[in-house]
């Protein structure tokens, strides 16, 4: 693939020019002929039944067009099958502070908002449960879903063993346990979430600052109660995700039901405080980690456990434990490997995807536990986890198909570039190494179903080439990469590939712009769409060369009329045999390696980092300047949440601490560090070109990074984020500060795994033959 | 969007009209100037008020006037950013204003309405919707102090870093009232009472603030916030020295965010005065200052880090001074 | 303590004003209560400004007062005095980019974009007043705008790009 032409090149974004002159045009800047504005009423309480709804004061008001409570939305939804926890009006109780409640639809937002406070709501308030200590007790009042099979406030309990753990453990040299705990915090899009309804003649089309229009599309359906085709969802232009737009919401159920009530536009808007209650954001984790070594540093066992405070739904709740436990084996190689997870839930806002889901917390726990390790047997850290490391074309413990890996490349280029191994060793000062592995998408859709992951339309006239694909460009320029693929087919430039995306009545399925997935999937989807499409052309100018792109589109409109060409993506089946294979298994995996260099305050316990490095395994940059873009903002959102982010709650009351943009602590220009970015290219089999992830695996290394070169500066343990100065200076007094037991939890007895042999590297139907059984 | 309630807006001819208008609205008129403070705080209906007076068209608020020789006076309006940009102001002071907030919030916030900054608290400073949830406050339509509920009193925090620094330099204010001028210390300005935290009267107008001569003066100011921009002080030092050869001749120590008002601490200046500034006395002034802060838990971070801190940063602006 | 619905009885206190904006003025009747980034986007249509707290908190709705950056949503127009504004979409004088514009496309400064047209127009004034800053200033300078995608490096690169004038 020596001579590709425009995959490779580091061109600009699609939507660049519009977003630089004010013109593209998010969810909030959408003005419709006679709109309305909708507010919603949220629960003050975090625990509480619902004893009535009195909304008659609020329909008084002049401007008031619509009013909706719980009885107008009583249909559940949720993002995952197992979840439909939700309603986008609770009638009965509420969960948390900011639990909608009720909806007003008035002339202005003025109006609205005076409209949703006028209307009373009573309430019984009850024990809120706000810890996951407290949710594994049995509830003083009653528990917050009440119709769950799983003892106390527990969502979901997960057991595994993959491979012999006694003879793991026997064969140890040394072995060691920790404790830590990953604290939450949330995406923080500058956006603020934004929907809006329109109902016309038994159609309803939305438009929504989401990462997944075939998610709010199916949600509408399910809580409207309307077929998929009366239903148009559109994304607008988006201000940032991070996988803080991927449920759908409450708001956008909300505009679309006061349209077809009012028979008017509805738009809603929430304000930075509703943002951080509809959050989805980092889940809390408790986490105890027990690895065997033997007598050269090689890993024989590992039994991880996590506690996931979960927030009042579901959301990806069911998934993210998995999360915690499943990508361990990707990144060293563990022979036999216990995997004890669960999920509670609490009185707060749910917890969900946040860039990286469910894994920054594990790999955090495992990058800190492992130098521990290697610290107490004397060891090199870094050689110890380098002897450890997975190698490319093997399959892991728990079945998970390894291809590509750069992941010694990776560790080789920011240990040279930050001079780790010569570092100046003096207190105050210090750098921190750590690794990680993240999916290029997950290898199973979240509910069921036999479609494709991704498909690609291309239509060809005489004005050349539109592609239409139903992934949402965030921002991370996937629009940028679908073109380039095209472009690169067709013998063009990106520039000349129009793009229709993220509209589910003219785009084909594509299940959306998280788990790092679009450029491989939906990549691979307008690769074999435009393939097609250059073989007709081809044919339309009977193989001469030199045509030129217009004029061959009109010899093949002549010919056959305008032309269109599908491609779709369906990932092979790689999980292994076993109930719960489906969370983890990915096409393939990105690899990252950082260095953090800190200076670290004794006497302040401030913690100043002077530089970031990171090598990031891309497998082949479709477009290096959006990948860098992407590990640079990985890297930037990694140290907010190392050194200052946090979702924390008022006690009592259940309450966000600080909803706004001046307490939560997100970093500005001068808190950040300059960042040297690798790439390392191993050309992936099965991605696109070669390509792999960048939107999510680089952010993974850093927060341990960060935390380890703190210790290596101070030699202080903080075994849990984040490193805050108070926190450097209570470990510089008690040698460490963490998590000081992990509560007792009623695992269930563990599913027991045959691994797989090493290079067993079978897929799909030929491996479903070998376990026919599974 | 978080919007601001209905208003009447008034446009005074001068400061006096301004203070008269002030007067005859009652409590629920406020003056404003920049509205970088007081914007945020009546979106989240912190005030129940319903008409403002505006001083930012008065041009005669925005003047500079008078040299370093003889000390100037600035005027209320005068922009943070304009503050912290002049290069003869006293080198503390620019520094002080130029660490509110961020480069654009400076560019419309105004140096009198920094002295009058509200006070601060992470129960007070949120939207209506929040502190109906947490049950609300002392200072704004509840009965009892959340951060110190025994208390009789609200504990809300003197977040101004410009007011520190004013005091240390012994500066004075211009009020306008409805039909007299008078003027004030800014070290008089200030209440101990995170509600009633401003020792005037509503309606007098801050016109202008009276820095002394340059006049060998050495001043610093160091502020300690999470971020490098944006936020608040959590603990603040402003520092004015005079130094005859390497004795310190007179010296004032002023704390931010310590207290509900800016805290002088004279048991540091008066262990400072006569003594040489080498580590040990400045460490001992440091340890004097910090006695007397007690940070709460009501803003950002720990408030025992915070209260630790107090003695890092009045070593920090000692140092600075004496460097300058 | 509802207060919401009594504010609504309030009289609404209108002006006539004149605001000059990118170039052009225009005669509006306003609620005087209602902020620069309302007028903006609610009266003028110019929603190249966007916001992402109102409170002065995040940078996002940054526009040019008289040729500085000060955050639309704590201006009231009232206040502007015949000051001009400039918002994202008076930077461009046809149908060019600036080479601002064109530098923050080309290095991939904007991401999502949200967070941009406060960004160009804190880095414009930037380059008025110091035509060519260093990455410290350029730091220092749009540190009141935060940005969550991009961390940073590419719009400092950006700046840099577009006040070598290579861009």
């Amino acid at each position: 693939m020596a001579d590709l032409k425009v995959v490779g090149q580091p061109l600009p974004k699609a939507d660049a020019a519009a977003k630089v002159i004010g013109a593209a045009v998010y969810a909030d800047d959408i003005v419709l002929p006679r709109m309305l504005h909708s507010k919603l009423l949220r629960s003050p309480h975090p625990h509480a039944r619902i004893l009535s709804v009195d909304a008659s004061a609020a329909r008084r008001i002049p401007g008031v067009k619509g009013v909706l409570t719980g009885q107008d939305l009583p249909i559940r939804f949720g993002i995952l099958p197992v979840s439909q926890d939700e309603r986008a009006l609770e009638s009965e109780k509420v969960r948390y502070v900011g639990d909608p409640v009720a909806a007003v639809a008035a002339v202005d937002e003025e109006t609205a908002a005076a409209a949703a406070e006028a209307i009373r709501v009573e309430y019984e308030v009850l024990e809120p449960v706000l810890s996951i200590e407290d949710a594994l007790r049995q509830p003083g009042d009653e528990r917050i879903h009440a119709s769950r099979s799983l003892p106390a406030n527990l969502h979901r309990l997960q057991s595994y063993e993959f491979g012999d753990l006694a003879a793991g453990w026997a064969r140890a040299a040394h072995v060691r346990e920790d404790l830590f705990f990953f604290q939450g915090n949330t995406h923080l899009p500058m956006e603020q979430h934004s929907a809006v309804g329109q109902w016309v003649d038994g159609r309803l089309t939305v438009w929504s600052s989401t990462q997944v229009v075939h998610y709010v599309h199916r949600a509408l359906s399910k809580v409207l109660e309307l077929p998929m085709n009366k239903i148009r969802v559109i994304g607008a232009a988006h201000g940032g995700g991070f996988g803080g737009k991927t449920d759908p919401f409450a708001h956008e159920i909300v505009v679309a039901k006061l349209a077809m009530v009012t028979g008017r536009p509805v738009k809603c808007t929430l304000t930075r405080e509703e943002v951080f209650y509809a959050h989805r954001g980092r889940h809390p984790v408790l986490m105890w980690v027990k690895t065997g070594v033997d007598e050269e540093g090689r890993i024989t066992a590992m039994h991880f456990r996590s506690a996931l405070d979960g927030g009042a739904y579901g959301s990806y709740g069911a998934a993210s434990v998995f999360y915690t436990g499943t990508l361990q084996t990707v990144t060293y190689d563990i022979p036999a490997y216990k995997f004890e997870g669960c999920r509670v839930f609490t009185n707060k806002p749910p917890c969900g995807p946040k860039r990286g889901h469910g894994t920054p917390q594990p790999r955090f726990a495992l990058e800190l536990h492992l130098e521990k390790l290697a610290e107490e047997i004397g060891m090199d850290a870094v050689e110890l986890k380098r002897r450890n490391f997975m190698q490319p074309f093997t399959r892991a413990v728990n079945w998970l198909r390894v291809t590509s890996c750069g992941l010694e490349e990776c560790a080789e280029k920011v240990l040279a570039a930050s001079g780790y191994r010569t570092r100046e060793r003096r207190p105050g000062r210090g750098q921190g190494f750590a690794i990680s592995a993240y999916m290029s998408g997950a290898g199973t859709a979240i509910y069921w179903n036999g479609m494709p992951h991704s498909e690609v339309q291309l239509k060809l006239d005489r004005t050349g080439v539109t592609a239409y694909c139903g992934a949402m460009d965030i921002g991370q320029g996937s629009d940028a990469v679908i073109a380039q693929i095209v472009a690169e087919e067709l013998g063009i430039q990106a520039a000349d590939v129009r793009l229709v995306t993220a509209d589910t009545d003219s785009t084909p399925i594509d299940l959306g712009s998280y788990s790092s997935r679009v450029t491989f999937m939906a990549g691979n989807a307008a690769l074999e769409a435009a393939r097609k499409m250059r073989a007709l052309l081809d044919a339309a100018v009977d193989a001469r060369a030199g045509v030129p792109f217009l004029e061959a589109c009109e010899l093949a409109e002549t010919k056959w009329g305008a032309l269109s060409t599908a491609g779709s993506y369906t990932p092979p089946r790689i999980g292994g045999p076993f109930k719960g294979s489906g969370v983890g298994p990915s096409p393939a995996y990105s690899y990252s390696a950082a260095v953090v260099d800190v200076d670290a305050d004794a006497r302040t316990g401030i913690v100043r980092v002077n530089k970031v490095w990171i090598a990031h395994d891309i497998g082949r940059a479709i477009n290096p300047l959006l990948v860098i873009g992407q590990i640079e903002g990985s890297v930037y959102m990694a140290l907010g949440e190392a050194l200052m982010e946090e979702q924390t709650f008022r006690r009592q009351l259940g309450l966000h601490k600080w909803p706004s943009m001046l307490e939560y602590k997100s970093p500005t220009f001068v808190d950040t560090p300059e960042i040297e970015s690798f790439l390392v290219e191993t050309v992936d089999p099965e991605g696109p070109y070669g390509a792999k992830e960048a939107g999510q695996g680089p952010l993974l290394p850093v927060i341990p990074a960060l935390n380890l070169a703190v210790h290596d500066a101070l030699g202080v343990w903080i075994d849990e984020t984040p490193v805050t100065p108070e926190k450097v200076l209570k470990a510089l007094k008690d040698g460490r500060v963490g998590p000081k037991m992990f509560p007792a939890v009623p695992w269930p007895e563990p599913i027991i795994v045959e691994p797989p042999a090493r290079d067993d590297m079978r897929v799909g139907a030929e491996l479903e033959a070998a376990f026919p059984s599974a | 969007m978080l919007r601001l309630p209905r208003l009447r807006f008034l446009i005074p001819d001068s400061a006096r009209q301004a203070a008269a208008m002030a007067a005859e609205g009652g409590p629920t008129t406020m003056l404003v100037a920049g509205g970088t403070d007081l914007y945020p705080n009546l979106k989240r209906r912190q005030f129940a008020t319903d008409t403002l007076v505006g001083l930012t068209h008065l041009r005669e608020l925005h003047e500079v006037r008078g040299e370093a020789s003889s000390g100037f006076e600035v005027g209320a309006c005068v922009t943070l950013s304009a503050a912290s940009r002049h290069h003869e102001l006293h080198a503390g002071y620019a520094e002080a204003a130029g660490l509110v907030s961020s480069p654009p919030l400076r560019n419309a916030g105004t140096i009198g309405g920094n002295l009058c900054v509200d006070t601060r608290c992470n129960y007070y400073n949120q939207t209506q919707e929040w502190r109906q949830a947490a049950g609300y406050c002392l200072k704004k339509d509840g009965d009892i102090c959340l951060v110190a509920p025994s208390s009789p009193r609200c504990w809300a925090v003197s977040s101004s870093d410009t007011a520190p620094m004013a005091i240390a330099l012994g500066a004075t204010v211009v009020l306008a009232g409805t039909d007299q001028e008078r003027e004030l210390p800014v070290s008089a300005l200030y209440r101990d009472d995170g509600i009633d935290y401003l020792a005037k009267q509503a309606w007098e107008v801050i016109t202008a603030l009276r820095l002394p001569p340059a006049d060998g003066l050495r001043t610093a100011y160091v502020k300690l916030r999470r971020r490098g921009s944006i936020d608040f002080p959590i603990a603040g030092c402003a520092v004015a020295l005079r130094m005859e050869g390497d004795l310190v001749e007179s010296a004032r120590v002023v704390l931010s965010a310590v207290a509900s008002h800016p805290l002088e601490v004279h048991a540091a200046d008066q262990l400072l005065t006569g003594a040489r500034l080498d580590d040990e006395t400045i460490a001992a002034a440091a340890e004097a200052a910090a006695k007397p802060a007690k940070p709460l838990d009501n803003a950002d971070l720990d408030y025992f880090w915070r209260k630790r801190m107090v003695r890092v940063v009045v070593e920090e602006a000692l140092r600075k001074a004496a460097a300058r | 303590m509802a207060g919401l619905l009594n504010e609504l009885d309030r009289p609404v206190d209108r002006r006539v004003l004149v605001l000059r904006v990118n170039g052009e003025d225009h005669q509006l009747l306003l609620p005087v209560h209602k902020t620069l980034l309302e007028v903006l986007r609610e009266d003028l249509g110019l929603t190249g400004t966007k916001h992402g707290c109102e409170l002065g908190e995040c940078g996002t709705c940054t526009v040019l007062v008289a040729g500085e950056p000060q955050l639309s949503c704590l201006v009231l127009p009232v206040q502007l005095g015949g000051r001009e504004v400039t918002t994202v979409e008076g930077l461009t004088a046809g149908s060019e980019l600036t080479p601002l514009q064109r530098a923050f496309a080309d290095l991939g400064a904007a991401q999502c974009g949200y967070c941009t047209p406060g960004m160009l127009l804190s880095a414009t004034a930037l380059l008025r007043s110091n035509p060519k800053p260093n990455a410290t200033e350029i730091r220092e300078a749009l540190a009141g705008n935060l940005c969550r995608c991009t961390g940073y490096s590419k719009i400092v690169e950006a700046v840099e790009l577009a006040a070598s004038g290579r861009g």
